[in-house]
């Protein structure tokens, strides 16, 4: 009896601490390779062959095609430098300075990957329709209401998640630090 | 007491079996992986467009909005796969997935260096039956193995602005992607 009682109680805290470990890994992500600099995370092996088996099962998953190695590298955001969680409703600004790349595009994200609906149809910028200032910089502010300038609307949702996408850049499994690749630094302004 | 925590050890253990395992079949197990979304939309050994994605509808999560994008969904198993991508004005890639969406290679346009990116995709079996000589060099096209028989290509173009779509449209509308012999 007490056996019985034993094994049916191993198999079933079996059961879930792997199914509860399996959904946390492959929903939250594991960071096996990746690359974080400042708020923004890339994990550029999952765009090769290299890709670990925690990254194929998340890709499986979503249903998403991750960017491969030789076309670029996508840089995820979910907070901003000092640690908020994004909120549309807030204001956020993005400024400074980006890697080498051909090309790249900044694009905002509902957490499950879907664009978000608003009024002018934006869902981001790339690097040729950004307004720079003489210098050559800029920032884009992420906000619920109009700014002038680069604004990127919200569309008021509670969460959501940002994607850097560099297009032909050396940036990838190599790169180890922020010197190699100067990422945007992302701010918390006011709160409506 | 003891015994206790050896059964709870033994789950611990056993647990972990269970975590790697499932994580390990995940990706055969998948019904709503990127092949399994295209499938309905794409004829096999063709080059077809996606529709953009918009907040409404998005074929795959994560696509980017600045990309025209098309797809040639292939088997492998009639034969060898000829694709022909001329390119766009601003920024055009040629990416390779398994079918289970390993990124096993991928191309950008300066990188093939020519005004349109010629690749020649076969399994491993059909590339060793290539006959190798003078021929296969004076075509100088790049020759791709597939680890997989089935997977995806997928063609992306930039529009750096909104206008330009069409334009990045219009470049992938001429790609082909089809079955045939390899000189």
């Amino acid at each position: 009896m007490r056996l019985l009682f034993g094994s049916c109680f191993t198999l079933i805290l079996a059961a879930a601490i792997g199914l509860g470990a399996t959904w946390l890994t492959i929903t939250r992500g594991v960071a096996f390779g990746s690359l974080t600099i400042g708020a923004w995370t890339a994990r550029p092996k999952s765009g090769s062959v290299d890709i670990d088996p925690y990254a194929r099962a998340t890709i499986a998953r979503t249903g998403e095609l991750p960017l491969g190695t030789g076309d670029g590298v996508a840089f995820f955001a979910r907070t901003d430098d000092a640690g908020h969680n994004f909120d549309g409703r807030c204001t956020f600004t993005i400024s400074g300075l980006t890697p080498a790349a051909r090309y790249w595009t900044l694009t905002l994200y509902d957490p499950e990957g879907r664009l978000v609906a608003n009024t002018i149809d934006r869902h981001g910028f790339t690097s040729a329709e950004i307004v720079r200032d003489i210098e050559g910089r800029f920032t884009i502010a992420v906000a619920p209401r109009a700014r002038p300038g680069n604004w990127l609307p919200t569309g008021g949702i509670e969460r959501y998640i940002l994607v850097w996408r560099l297009y032909d850049t050396p940036i990838g499994v190599a790169t180890r630090t922020a010197k190699e690749a100067p990422m945007p630094a992302i701010a918390r302004k006011a709160c409506s | 007491m003891i015994r206790a925590l050896l059964w709870i050890l033994g789950a611990i253990l056993l647990g972990g079996i269970v975590h790697l395992s499932t994580v390990l079949v995940m990706p055969q197990a998948a019904t709503q992986d990127a092949y399994a979304r295209l499938f309905p939309l794409t004829p096999v050994n063709a080059m077809v467009p996606l529709a953009a994605p918009t907040a409404e509808n998005s074929i795959m999560p994560l696509m980017d909005p600045a990309f025209a994008a098309a797809v040639c969904r292939y088997d492998l198993s009639a034969g060898a796969i000829k694709l022909n991508a001329p390119l766009s004005q601003a920024y055009t890639s040629v990416t390779f997935y398994t079918r289970n969406s390993v990124a096993y290679y991928a191309i950008d346009d300066r990188a093939a260096g020519r005004r349109a990116i010629e690749l020649d995709l076969m399994t491993p079996e059909q590339h060793a039956q290539v006959p190798e000589g003078e021929d296969v060099t004076a075509a100088d096209r790049l020759i791709i193995e597939s680890p997989t028989k089935t997977g995806l290509i997928v063609l992306r173009a930039l529009a750096p602005e909104p206008g330009l779509m069409a334009m990045a449209r219009r470049a992938l509308a001429n790609a082909q992607c089809r079955i045939g012999p390899v000189q």
